[in-house]
Formats: structure tokens, sequence, C-alpha cells
């Protein structure tokens, strides 16, 4: 039964990539990529294995360290958690959740990020090579330690599946609880560095570590190279304990998510309420904002892209309290610009077949893309005006608001623009309305990276005047560079908005019924 | 599925229903209301629409029928703009769709099947949305939101989210949605599907007395029995082509339709399916 679970994850995979070409081109891309970082860190274990003990093991603590928190927060900010063999899916066949749940963690672990992580795993038996016991146990360890990774992130897919079936949690609560659990990750940091301060302290770190489920697997191999039977054991034994309690906690919810359909959320209001639509003006950008304004309160798939915000400026601070200043602060405007701006950059799919409707009542694409830019800078607008004075106020550096400002603005309207015209374009697999906001839909992740960072680099690319200006000003500390970045910012956002604008909504015209056709394609897929 | 509102089936009789849609007067035209010319779609190596012609005089309630997979679905997309054609052209009321498509799709209510609605709107959010698409002023869209609701019973259920609604009050919001403009031509996919009988003799009325004030309606439906009652006129599709079309009589042609369509259909089959599943 694993086996044909297994047998059915591959199948997915393979028939999705037939679909579709640049899905193909984009996962080997992909996997060229991954290739080669997998050969550099193949290279290093092998390296270790010549470095001295301490130095060998303080480096595969931490590194293992970063792995396990990486498997558990990456699909929950960036891609989603993988879920081709989705359970929900799987409820319908007699498997046992034993069955389910030792297929799940080994279709799990033969996935690519398993796979790689796997490779990396087994090398660092030839880091231990000098201490053949080492070796066998730097093998165990390691491969509990990858059990963690992958139970792990199945576990808080689970877990974010379970709430999602709750009520409560499924509009933009259910996506808020995730903020301080991501948000934990740069706290260790925080916190850790604070211990570290130098380079002298990582060791010390990694022995801390070396006894939290994050480092313990990692650190089995350190302890019987040297030695130390008993804290080897140990250590093995809260791994192993850490997979326990995973598979625990997983069965449960797992268990919850099988039988709790999506609530229905029962929501209802009066008769004759018609919310936004009565407040915004009655046009047809006004009627597209206002339903993406309700969108974006009643889906967690918009609201998912605002967690991003407030991670901004703690961000920042950590860096800037690294350097000894709160200069960097003073990004935040820019940066929520950017990363807002950009949100949209495929907004159609997220309307999915139901994009059909703009297509039937005859809407002309300049209004679609209006309206769609109107909402989202109803929210962006005061959240990044607030992200540029606040931090200003707090390092007290009014002389470089102009420049901030400008660099905003030049980001903001540019971003707008090359959304426009990208979300004319390109349609991704997102997870469908209703679904987990963190599933990611088959066959995603690559390819969504990649158009990702393309429409990055484009947006970049056209706001390097501003950028030069506003690096000018910094270097000569000059307040006039500051203001030639404000108005840069100013005529280069508002020339890449309305030529965006125009070619987005020209294409749309042209091209919609195939973006409709496409959509259909990827909802069957 | 849950069913936050009772299904219409268990109201009490609707009082003097509210006065069926009509659609916008216009000036006479000798245009038929849909003239579709050797249409043709393929996907990869199948043909789903080949060479299909197909006219559809004004007033006429006309109706679509063909087995699974024939290409009614994608002859509507192509002709009411959803979809790009490989080949052929589509005549609104004379409009060439593909060449002024905003022109053609104001003419045009179209419920489409298999495509989603933007269902986290509610009911009444939803018809007023495509309201203010077509371009109405919000006190107009606000009076014909209601009237419709009335129309199709959906008043108890105007608040509740879209997602929400089950199978058949889905078909009747998107049935509002293709009537709130007043189109002049109505292209309905599977309008019938999953509707509870009462909710369905409802619609039927209302298509009914829409053709009588001058509309045309155009549906596709797998029910012969309902497309012969209902219809005046009848398009058997199958494999992409119209394999006869023409007033139901003609059509039927002294035999029941269900019956000439198995005929010129055919792939009726006589089994009583593999011996497992008999013995179970």
């Amino acid at each position: 039964m694993v086996a044909t679970l297994v047998r059915l994850r591959f199948l997915v995979l393979r028939n999705s990539l037939k679909r579709s070409t640049w899905q193909l081109v984009a996962v080997v891309i992909g996997a060229i990529y991954g290739l080669g970082i997998l050969g550099l860190v193949v290279a290093a274990l092998i390296g270790l294995g010549f470095a001295p003990v301490e130095l060998a093991s303080t480096a595969l603590i931490l590194g293992g360290s970063v792995l396990v928190v990486g498997w558990i927060l990456v699909p929950l900010i960036a891609f989603g958690v993988e879920q081709t063999l989705e359970p929900a899916r799987l409820v319908v066949f007699p498997l046992s959740m034993k069955q389910l749940l030792v297929g799940l963690t080994v279709t799990g672990i033969l996935g690519v990020p398993g796979i790689v992580t796997s490779i990396a795993v087994l090398a660092t038996f030839a880091t231990w090579l000098r201490e053949p016991l080492a070796a066998v146990a730097a093998v165990i360890g390691g491969a509990v330690g990858v059990l963690i990774c992958v139970i792990g992130s199945r576990t808080v897919a689970a877990l974010s599946t379970s709430l999602q079936s709750n009520r409560r949690f499924r509009e933009l609560g259910g996506i808020l609880i995730f903020i301080p659990l991501i948000l934990l990750g740069p706290i260790i940091t925080w916190v850790s560095q604070g211990v570290a301060t130098s380079a002298d302290a990582l060791p010390q770190l990694a022995r801390a570590l070396s006894w939290s489920p994050l480092g313990a697997p990692w650190s089995v191999a350190a302890d019987v190279a040297i030695g130390d039977w008993g804290p080897a054991a140990a250590k093995l034994g809260i791994s192993l304990a850490t997979v326990a309690v995973l598979v625990l906690i997983w069965r449960r919810s797992l268990a919850v998510a099988l039988v709790t359909p999506p609530a229905s959320s029962a929501k209802r209001v009066a008769k004759g309420k018609t919310g936004l639509f009565g407040i915004l003006p009655a046009t047809p950008a006004g009627a597209i904002a206002a339903r993406c304004l309700t969108y974006w309160r009643r889906d967690p798939r918009y609201a998912r892209q605002l967690i991003i915000v407030p991670l901004v400026p703690v961000f920042l601070a950590i860096y800037s309290g690294n350097m000894g200043s709160l200069v960097l602060l003073n990004l935040t405007g820019p940066l929520i610009a950017f990363v807002l701006a950009l949100a949209l950059y495929t907004d159609i799919s997220y309307d999915g077949t139901a994009f059909a409707t703009h297509l039937a009542d005859g809407v002309r694409g300049i209004d679609d893309r209006l309206g769609r830019l109107w909402a989202l800078s109803v929210i962006a607008v005061p959240v990044i005006l607030l992200g540029t004075f606040i931090p200003v106020a707090i390092t007290d550096s009014w002389a470089s608001l102009p420049m901030l400002l400008g660099l905003a603005v030049a980001v903001y309207l540019t971003g707008l623009g090359v959304s426009a015209v990208s979300s004319s374009r390109i349609v991704i697999p997102v997870p469908q309305a209703g679904d987990n906001p963190f599933k990611s839909a088959p066959g995603a992740g690559f390819s969504t990276m990649l158009s990702g960072f393309a429409t990055w680099g484009v947006t970049m690319a056209l706001c390097l005047p501003a950028i030069v200006l506003a690096i000018l000003s910094v270097v000569f500390d000059s307040v006039l560079y500051g203001w030639l970045t404000l108005a840069a910012g100013l005529v280069v956002g508002a020339i890449a908005f309305v030529i965006g604008l125009r070619m987005g909504a020209a294409q749309l015209d042209r091209r919609g019924p195939d973006l409709l056709a496409r959509l259909k394609r990827m909802r069957s897929a | 599925m849950s069913d936050p509102t009772p299904p219409s089936a268990s109201a009490p009789a609707p009082a003097p229903a509210p006065a069926v849609p009509a659609p916008a007067a216009h000036a006479p035209s000798d245009h038929p209301a849909m003239q579709l010319n050797r249409l043709s779609k393929r996907f990869g190596d199948k043909v789903a629409v080949d060479d299909l012609s197909l006219t559809v005089p004004v007033g006429s309630f006309y109706g679509m029928v063909g087995p699974n997979g024939a290409g009614k679905t994608t002859t509507l997309s192509m002709a009411t703009g959803l979809l790009h054609p490989d080949a052929g052209q589509s005549l609104i009321h004379g409009v060439d769709l593909w060449a002024e498509p905003l022109k053609a799709k104001a003419l045009i209510g179209n419920l489409s099947d298999g495509v989603k609605l933007f269902d986290r709107l509610t009911g009444e959010q939803l018809v007023t949305y495509n309201g203010l698409l077509f371009g109405l002023d919000r006190d107009e869209v606000a009076e014909r939101v209601a009237d419709l609701l009335k129309l199709l019973d959906l008043e108890s259920a105007a608040g509740t989210l879209v997602v929400d609604y089950s199978a058949g009050m889905t078909k009747k919001i998107a049935l509002a949605c293709a009537l709130v403009h007043a189109p002049r031509l109505l292209v309905l996919d599977e309008p019938f599907e999953s509707v509870d009988p009462v909710s369905a003799a409802n619609i039927r009325d209302i298509l009914t007395g829409y053709v009588q004030n001058g509309g045309t309606v155009i549906v596709s439906s797998h029910v012969m029995d309902l497309v012969q009652r209902m219809c005046d006129h009848v398009a058997v599709v199958a494999n992409g082509r119209v394999l006869v079309a023409g007033t139901v009589d003609e059509v039927r042609d002294g035999s029941t339709l269900e019956d000439r369509f198995v005929d010129l259909v055919g792939g009726r089959t006589h089994a009583e399916g593999p011996e497992w599943l008999r013995r179970s």
C-alpha cells in the first residue's frame, strides 16, 4: 500500500510535468540549481573530515539546526506545503492511519527536497570517516534528523489544515496565528546572536542547540567521536523522542482534519447590505475594487500576502541591531512598497475560473486593471506611508525622508505597472479559494519562484534611476540627491505605471479568453 | 452539502410573482439572435468543435442537446466570447463577437458551466457586482437585484456567501447574474443541473416569459424530455458537429426526442455490466 502511494505521487508529478513544458523547464533549472548546491554541500562535508573535531561538530550542528528550521518554516512562508497526496483525498480508501502516516512520510522523503537532504546527510558519513564508529552514528543520527525534518513539515501542514477547519481560524485569524511562528526564527537568531556576539561563541551556541530537538540528531556523531557515550545516547534519545512527539501531534491533527470538513462560515448579513459595493463608485472599476477588497478581507489567500508586512521592520531591526545603528530600519517603507506592489503579480490566478465573469460581462481590460490596483492601494498606501514615516521618526533622520519617499513611490508605482502586465499574462497554479492558503498547488514550486523572481527583477531594473540617486544621496550625505530621488521616483514611477497599465489592459483585452482556458486546465490539474 | 436555508420546495407558493424580466427594448432587425459560422476548435489532437454552423432565430427557445463531450460547452464558450475559436465567426444580433466583443457581450446573458463564481461574495453582492460590471447605475442595479432575488426565491439567502449555497441555489444565482442587464439573448449552459424540480419549473416559467417578451434563449441540456417540452427549436450535436437542427417537431419527426436522439447519436448498449458487478 505504501508503495502504491509512492508510485501515485511520482505519477502525479510526471503527468503534471507532461502537461506544461514551461513547468518542466522550470523543474530542470531548479534541479540543476539544486544539484549545484548539493555538490557544494557534499564537498564541504567531505572537507570537514580534515578539520578539527570541534569545528566539524559545530558546523554540523548549526547547519543541521538551520536545515530543520528551514524544512518547517520555508513551506509556510514561501511555497506552501507540498501536498500532492492530500490526506483529505485519500480518506475514501480503506487505509489505516498507520499506513497513511508511513506512506506520507516515505513520499515526503522521496520528494526532491527529501532526496537532496538525505544525500547531504549521508555525506556526513565522510565527515566522520576518521572515527568509524562516529561515522556509523552520523548515519543513524542523520536518518532520525531527516525524519524530524519531513515529519515536522507534515505536522505543520496538518496543523494548519486542522486550524483551517475551525471556523474561527478560517479568515484573517488563521493567518495571524502564523506570524509569531514565523517570527520564531528571527527571534531565536536574535537571542542567540546576543549570546554569540563573536565567532568564538558559535561552539557554545552549537553546544546549547545540540540539546534541543533542532540540533540533537546532528550531534550524536560528534559526541561519539570524542568518546562521550553518555551524551551521545541522551541526544539520540532526544531525537527519537522528538520524532515520537511529532508523530503523535501529526496523527492527532490529521485525525481531526480528516473527519472535519472545512466548516461553512455560515456568515450572513441582512438583505440589502452590499458592503463595499454600496460605498465605492458604481462603475465597473469601482465594482472590481469593491470585490477585490471584499476578497482581501474574506479570503485568507490574500491575507497571506500581508504576513510579510510586520516581518519587514522586524527583520530590518534585527539586522540594524547587528550593525549597531538603526539606519536600515528606515528602509521599511520602500521594502513594504516593493513586496506589496508585487503581491498581485499573478492576481488572476487567484480568481480561478471565476475570471470568466469578467470575460462574459464584457469588462474592459483597463477597468479590470484599475479596479485591482485600486483595491491594493487602499491597503498598501497607508501601510507604506506609516512604514516610511514611523522609522524616520524613531531614528530622527528627517533629512532622509525625501529620499525614502522617492524610493517608496518609485518602487510602488513601478511595481504596480509591472504587476498590471504580468498578471494579464502569467497564471500559476495557486490554492483554490477555500483551500488551505499554505498549501502549494500541485507542481507550483519552481515555476512560481521563477515568474516571481522575473517580476521582481524587472521592477528593480526599472527603478534603477531612483535607486542610484538614493545610493548617491546616502554616499554623499546629500539632501539634494534625496530630493532628486523623490523627483525621479515620481517621474519614473508614473511612466512605468501608465505604460504598464496600458500594456496590461491591451493584453487582457486580447488574450483574456486564453487566460481563462489556462485557468480551466490548471483547475483540473 | 449543507443547505443553510430551506429549499424553495418547502416555501409557500409565491404570491403574485414579480414581473418576468423583459429584454431591453430594441429596434427590430432581420439579423438572427445568434449565428455561428463554421466554428472550429481543437485541443491538441482532439477536435472538439468541427466546422459547426448554427442559426438561432430571434424569439426562439432553442435547445442544444448532445452526449457528454459532444462539444456543447466548447461551442457556447466560443459563441459568447469565453474561448478563442481556431476558426469561424459568432454573430450576435448581427454583431461580430470576436471583432466587437464589448458590444456583442452587452447583448448576451451568459450562464456557463464548469466555471466558478466569485463565491466569497453574498448572493446579493454577486448579482450587484455583475450589474455594475455591465455599467448599470447603482439605483437601477439595486432595484433589479431585489426583483431577481424575489423572482428566483433567493431572498432569504441574499446575505449568505455564495460558497455556502447548495448546487441548485448556485445555478439560480448564476441565472440572476445573467439576467441583471436585461440581455436580448440568454445563453445557458446546463441551467437545470442539480436544480430541484420546483425551482426548475420556476426557472422554466421565467425563461418562457422572457421569450414571450421578445427575448431569445439557448439552453444546453442532457435532459431530452425537458427540452422537448420547453423548447421550440432544437439542435442535436455530437462529435463537434450539428447532426440535425430545426423546430422540435421537425427534429423529432413523429417519434420522441429521446428516441430520435439515440437513433442519431448511437452508442446505446444493452449490456448488464460485468459479471462481478451483478453478484453484489
